[in-house]
């Protein structure tokens, strides 16, 4: 019999789940009581685990612990101290995630986890040893991201910082919370979540490892000689003990890191061109294209220099321009491993995030952090001029949103989309206002239209209706009424819109057939699509009010 | 050669030599204690003497024999030194005279010492007493003019020496003390041994005792025989292993030697460094493993963050007052977003997010106690799922467009009815009147006042006569409009004159009797009283039989059927079988429809029974038509539906539609062409076409064709009635807004 706790346990380890069952009653003797239900063969694997007996042991060890300690026997309890034992969950791991890929697509969750447990305060809440190892592998793997050079996306949201890399074919995102110290709510129980960061360090480890090895990177990684011994000169100042340093300066960011193999620069293998014909030949080169670029962005700030400001966040800043291949610095006084200095002639953007800088270095562009991010996201250097300092930023967009057939597409995407494209940004942004302007007209004329095809038919029979109405009242009122005779008007029929119409209607009671199942389904269908629909009109109508009002404020400021 | 050969043989030999000398002198001991102790009070100071030198040298003897082999090769070394055969009078002077002070020192105190004697033999720590040096490797003063420190911590230093290799040379030869001269490196002097040294050293050498006077083979003295003595042999405490071992505590050893047999006390863990050690874990990827994952659904990943989340979001995302107070107001679960939007003007002002521990924690919880479940998502082309069916334009002649509209009633107009001819329509209103109009131009032709609100209206199917049946209150009334030509007014002024077969009604029959006066004029002809109120009449396709329905739940007499050409008026049912709602005949068959609340019986009337009783699955059957072929019938009901029977298939309905938002209020079969209407109270009618095949295998065809609107809802009423155009494929509604539309 395990408890309750260890069993939990042993769930969130083995990765077992409960299953809803397909007849609850039947499972749950008649009632309907919320109640969770695993599989009995789950259950069957989870007996045959080596793990149980050691949590056992585990169990008998504070047993005894306590005795001890009640019988004030010392040298019992420092006995018992030293045979305290402990598991390994290599096995599980190996388990779980048969091959490597498995693991890959699972480390979302122990990364945003690891990232998390890395930013607690080194006390109460869990073991320092976890928070250092947690912290220790967020480094390893922020530091294999930029050696690959696979991050794709950066996203900052009032949560915090998602990343989104490509890591050997897989989409791997994580939350980065922002740097502050947590106020730790009472209604969550930490006892699961160590649970689970205990596993997902050891998960994470193993990838490190492979991944590292991959790149043909030494792990647990070092430092390259070269920027090594530079650091060393540069660091007479007790940074930190010794046995701290070491990772301070990995989670620096700013050195590279030494490899098994030191090769001089790795250089992608160009892809071998394979004769190919027709169809295939048009994939082949749009793959080909794609490469191109991503490695154009792969290389985007390559031969910037970035240096940052105190006030910006340091480690995320460094690991994004890093990332992409940019040289950054910072201030000596912020963090270990700056290498160069605020003066540096050659730094070509500062990154500052406060409204105005007191002494400022000519030929260097003073930004605020989001153009890094934005410039990651759109893929290309945007320009700079809208993210100086004192400027108001133009609104920051998630890079993971891919707007679809209807879905509303806020007019700043659309502009990074044609800068994209290569195309010249509007001159001036009145232009781009009208062009704006424009499609919301012709949006909304659209809307109208499509609400007027119903009406219209409606109007026109009760038009005729009147008509009629009127004559007959006339006739009633008096035999004697004059007969006039007005000029018919010539109805203008739409051959296309007739068309449309009976298709319209066909269409309509072609659903009036549906079974009632179908029916249910495609109602249910064309509910949500009305929904999404009426969501991007809801949209559009804001931003327009929104840009209306903007547009008179300025106006009145004009005046 | 030599040197190195005694060498190997010393080396051989101390080892039977110190054994062979502890024993005898533990021998030895014992027995000088003893005769130390007996002789006790007769000679002390000899005794003493004796005791204290041997027991100085012995002591020595000891340390080195039991120390290691190390002291002896020292020893070996000092013998080497002495066979050089060297000698220095002073510092022969000074060993001596320390053990002459020993020796005096031990005599002088004899008499206190007399107890701690008997411990001297096991204490260990001899004492060098030559100088304060210590006992220490002197090459640490290798360098220095002094050996070590006195008590006072002043320098001791060496003595003079400036003897080289050739003063050496010299001293070997001119020196015949040489070869006794042993260099001590504590005191950094040269010492000669004395005669008795020599002799001592040369004993040892040969393995005998040391002290010349020993006689190692003296009797043997029993001291342990079987003999109980008074006292005990010595004085000296019980030494440990003379004492019973304890039993509690044998117990514990061997219930530790137990446990560490059986395992369960562990030496002390090695200290296991694997633990957070990584290595290639997935070196060796085997597919058995996988296969057993095959039911393992992977955790849903997070949905990733739309620009609502975002620190700076567009303008348009944030929330406006009211959906904030919204979203303020709903519940957590009912969310649309679990956060508020929020625009921050630089990424410096972004704080932290006070949920993110929640979250995560929310996440694991999901991880592990939530259900997972394959669910199909269904991926289905809405346009997929319209069926397809025959195109309404291959299907034409239907109604399509509002053509005519007929005004003229003041009140709703319940019923309608189209002459067989096709030219005449006349329909009759809650406003107690009876209106007959040209269908063509809608015109309205006559106009009968009949004093209360018509439920029904049927124009008699016979194309000969010319008659109507109106169902007003409790009186049906028969009304010749006298609107064709003279013979057919005539033929049916005839057909109501004829025979009057005058019978004496039965209890509560109907009473028929003629209309005269005023009412005569208008073109009523004859009366039936009815007991109770009249919903609805219906003609046998002849024209001869005319059915009436009086709704009422308690009685049999529900149904009247009338013969007009002898005015004869027969209940046919004996048995109420629930409330009738509408009645039909068949349009060639001697077959009876009743639609009761929730069936529709068939009566054969021939034979006098039911053939079949049809199951409509509706609530509340409110009209009902036969298909002129007579093998099809269509019920509608007041919860929307419209039930197709086959009666050939089952009693169960071939087909339900439920294309009306609202009660089914009238249903009706076009004469000729393949086309069925239903009217209902959403102000539709809709339009089918529905095919019936000759062939018995092919079930019928069901499209509906068109929806026609264009009455006006009124009370919550729409269309009342519908009916077709006996030849044209026109169809006439009538609507609770007062007017009689007809489509073309």
């Amino acid at each position: 019999m395990l408890s309750l706790p260890d069993f939990r346990r042993l769930c969130i380890l083995k990765g077992i789940y409960p299953h809803e069952p397909k007849h609850k009653k039947k499972v749950n003797k008649g009632s309907t009581a919320p109640r969770t239900f695993y599989l009995m063969k789950d259950i069957r694997f989870l007996l045959h685990e080596p793990i149980v007996g050691k949590f056992r042991e585990y169990k008998i060890f504070v047993r005894k612990l306590k005795k001890a300690y009640g019988k004030t026997e010392w040298s019992t309890v420092e006995r018992l101290r030293e045979n305290k034992p402990t598991y390994k969950l290599d096995h599980i791991i190996k388990e779980r995630y048969p091959s490597f890929i498995d693991a890959l697509r699972d480390i979302d969750d122990a990364l945003c986890m690891c990232f998390l447990f890395s930013t607690f305060a080194r006390t109460g809440k869990c073991h320092v040893q976890t928070i250092q190892l947690c912290r220790r592998l967020s480094v390893e793997w922020m530091n294999y991201v930029i050696a690959s050079r696979s991050l794709r996306k950066v996203f900052i949201s009032i949560k915090g910082i998602y990343y989104q890399a490509e890591v050997m074919g897989q989409l791997i995102t994580w939350l980065v919370p922002y740097q502050f110290s947590h106020d730790h709510p009472t209604d969550v129980d930490y006892r699961v979540m160590a649970t689970f960061t205990e596993f997902y360090t050891t998960l994470l480890g193993f990838v490190n490892f492979r991944l590292y090895h991959s790149l043909n990177l030494l792990y647990p990684p070092k430092l390259d000689a070269k920027t090594q011994s530079e650091l060393k000169e540069e660091d007479e100042e007790d940074y930190a003990m010794d046995s701290e340093s070491y990772i301070e300066k990995l989670s620096a960011l700013s050195a590279s890191l030494a490899r098994v193999v030191s090769s001089a620069d790795e250089e992608d293998a160009e892809l071998d061109q394979f004769p190919v014909e027709g169809e295939d030949m048009e994939k082949m080169e749009a793959r080909e294209k794609e490469q191109k670029q991503q490695e154009a962005q792969r290389k985007m700030f390559q031969g910037l220099k970035f240096f940052l400001n105190r006030e910006v966040p340091r480690e995320s800043l460094a690991f994004v321009i890093r990332c992409f291949g940019g040289e950054v610095s910072w201030d000596k006084s912020i963090c270990i491993g700056s290498t160069y200095d605020v003066t540096d002639e050659t730094i070509t953007h500062h990154i500052v995030d406060r409204p105005n800088i007191d002494k400022q270095y000519i030929n260097r562009y003073y930004i605020q952090p989001q153009w890094v991010y934005d410039c990651v996201n759109a893929k290309i250097l945007l320009p700079v001029e809208d993210y100086f300092i004192g400027v108001t930023l133009p609104p920051h967009l998630s890079p993971f949103v891919e707007e679809k057939e209807g879905d509303y597409v806020p007019p700043e995407k659309l502009k990074i989309m044609a800068l994209q494209r290569g195309e010249k940004p509007a001159n001036e942004q009145e232009e781009d206002n009208d062009e704006e302007e424009e499609e919301d007209e012709d949006d909304e004329e659209e809307e109208e239209e499509d609400d007027n095809a119903d009406e219209e038919e409606d109007d026109e029979e009760e038009a005729e209706e009147k008509n009629l109405k009127e004559m007959e009242d006339k006739r009633s009122q008096g035999k004697s009424l004059q007969v006039k005779v007005t000029p018919g008007k010539v109805k203008v029929e739409n051959p296309a819109r007739l068309e449309q119409e009976e298709k319209a209607e066909e269409k309509r009671l072609a659903i009036m057939m549906m079974k009632k199942k179908e029916k249910y389904l495609y109602d249910k269908i064309m509910f949500g699509k009305k929904r999404k629909v009426r969501e991007a009109n809801k949209l559009a109508a804001k931003r327009k009010a929104h840009d209306d009002a903007e547009k008179a404020k300025k106006k009145k400021a004009r005046k | 050669m030599e040197e190195s050969s005694s060498n190997v043989l010393s080396s051989e030999k101390p080892g039977k030599m110190k054994r062979t000398k502890k024993r005898s002198k533990g021998k030895e001991e014992e027995q000088e204690e003893q005769v130390f102790n007996f002789n006790k009070p007769a000679d002390e100071g000899d005794d003493d003497d004796l005791s204290d030198s041997e027991d100085s040298v012995y002591s020595g003897l000891e340390d080195s024999g039991s120390d290691s082999e190390e002291g002896e090769e020292e020893e070996e070394e000092e013998e080497s030194h002495g066979d050089d055969g060297e000698d220095e009078d002073d510092a022969e002077g000074e060993q001596s005279q320390q053990l002459q002070t020993e020796v005096k020192k031990k005599g002088s105190e004899g008499e206190e010492e007399k107890k701690a004697d008997e411990y001297e033999h096991d204490s260990s720590d001899e004492e060098d007493i030559r100088n304060t040096v210590g006992n220490i490797p002197m090459e640490w003063y290798k360098d220095f003019p002094h050996i070590g420190y006195d008590l006072d911590g002043k320098k001791i230093y060496k003595p003079i020496r400036n003897k080289d290799e050739l003063d050496d040379f010299l001293d070997k030869m001119e020196n015949p003390d040489y070869w006794r001269t042993v260099h001590d490196k504590q005191t950094e002097s040269d010492i000669v041994l004395s005669d008795e040294q020599v002799e001592l050293v040369k004993r040892l050498q040969r393995g005998q005792f040391g002290d010349v006077n020993f006689n190692e083979y003296q009797p043997s003295v029993e001291f342990f025989s079987n003999e109980v003595m008074l006292h005990p042999v010595t004085n000296r405490p019980a030494d440990k292993r003379s004492f019973i071992p304890s039993l509690t505590e044998k117990e514990k050893v061997s219930k530790l030697v137990h446990a560490i047999k059986m395992g369960w006390i562990k030496p002390r863990r090695v200290e296991d460094d694997s633990r957070g050690r990584y290595y290639d874990l997935w070196a060796t990827e085997d597919s058995s493993i996988l296969a057993q994952h095959k039911m393992h659904l992977p955790a849903p990943k997070i949905p990733l963050p739309g620009h609502q989340e975002s620190y700076n979001p567009p303008p348009e995302y944030l929330f406006t007052d009211e959906e904030r107070t919204l979203w303020e107001q709903q519940d957590p679960s009912d969310r649309k977003l679990p956060f508020v939007p929020k625009k921050f003007s630089s990424l410096r002002q972004v704080p932290a997010f006070p949920r993110f521990i929640h979250e995560r924690f929310e996440r694991c919880l999901d991880l592990y106690l939530c259900p997972r479940q394959r669910k199909m998502r269904v991926n289905v082309n809405p346009e997929d799922l319209i069926p397809k069916l025959p195109k309404p334009k291959d299907l034409q002649p239907f109604p399509t467009t509002q053509s005519l509209v007929y005004r003229g009633h003041s009140s709703l107009v319940r019923s309608i009815s189209v002459s067989p001819s096709g030219q005449w329509l006349a329909s009759g209103s809650d406003d107690g009147s009876v209106r007959f109009w040209e269908v063509c131009s809608s015109r309205c032709m006559k106009t009968v006042q009949v004093g209360g609100a018509v439920k029904s209206i049927a124009w008699n199917p016979n194309p000969s006569v010319c008659l109507i049946a109106v169902a007003l209150d409790t009186v049906v009334l028969i009304l010749s409009p006298s609107l064709a030509d003279k013979q057919v007014v005539l033929a049916s002024e005839r057909l109501l004159a004829g025979q009057q077969e005058e019978e004496p009604s039965e209890g509560a029959g109907p009473v028929w009797s003629e209309a005269e006066g005023e009412e005569l004029n208008q073109g009523i002809r004859l009366k039936i009283q009815h007991p109770k109120a009249i919903h609805q009449v219906a003609w046998h396709a002849k024209g001869d039989y005319l059915a009436s329905v009086m709704p009422d739940h308690s009685s049999h007499l529900q149904v009247f059927i009338h013969q007009l050409s002898r005015r004869r008026s027969q209940n046919p049912f004996r048995k109420n079988k629930g409330l009738v709602q509408c009645v039909s005949f068949h349009p060639v068959r001697p077959y009876f429809f009743v639609a009761t609340q929730r069936s529709v019986r068939i009566y054969n009337l021939v034979k006098q029974e039911m053939t079949k009783k049809l199951q409509a699955n509706s609530k509340w059957i409110s009209s009902m038509a036969v298909h002129p072929g007579g093998d099809h019938v269509i019920c509608g009901s007041y919860d929307c539906r419209l039930s197709w029977f086959d009666l050939d298939l089952s009693t169960k309905p071939y087909k339900m539609l439920r294309h009306h938002k609202k009660a089914v209020r009238g249903v009706a079969y076009h004469r000729s062409y393949p086309l069925f209407a239903s009217a209902s109270d959403d102000g539709s009618v809709i339009v089918c076409h529905g095919t019936v095949y000759n062939d018995l295998l092919q079930n019928p065809l069901i499209v509906p064709v068109k929806v026609l609107r264009g009455h006006v809802i009124t009370h919550d009423l729409g269309v009342l009635d519908v009916t077709f155009h006996p030849t044209q494929p026109w169809i006439f509604s009538s609507g609770a807004d007062a007017t009689i539309r007809l489509f073309t």
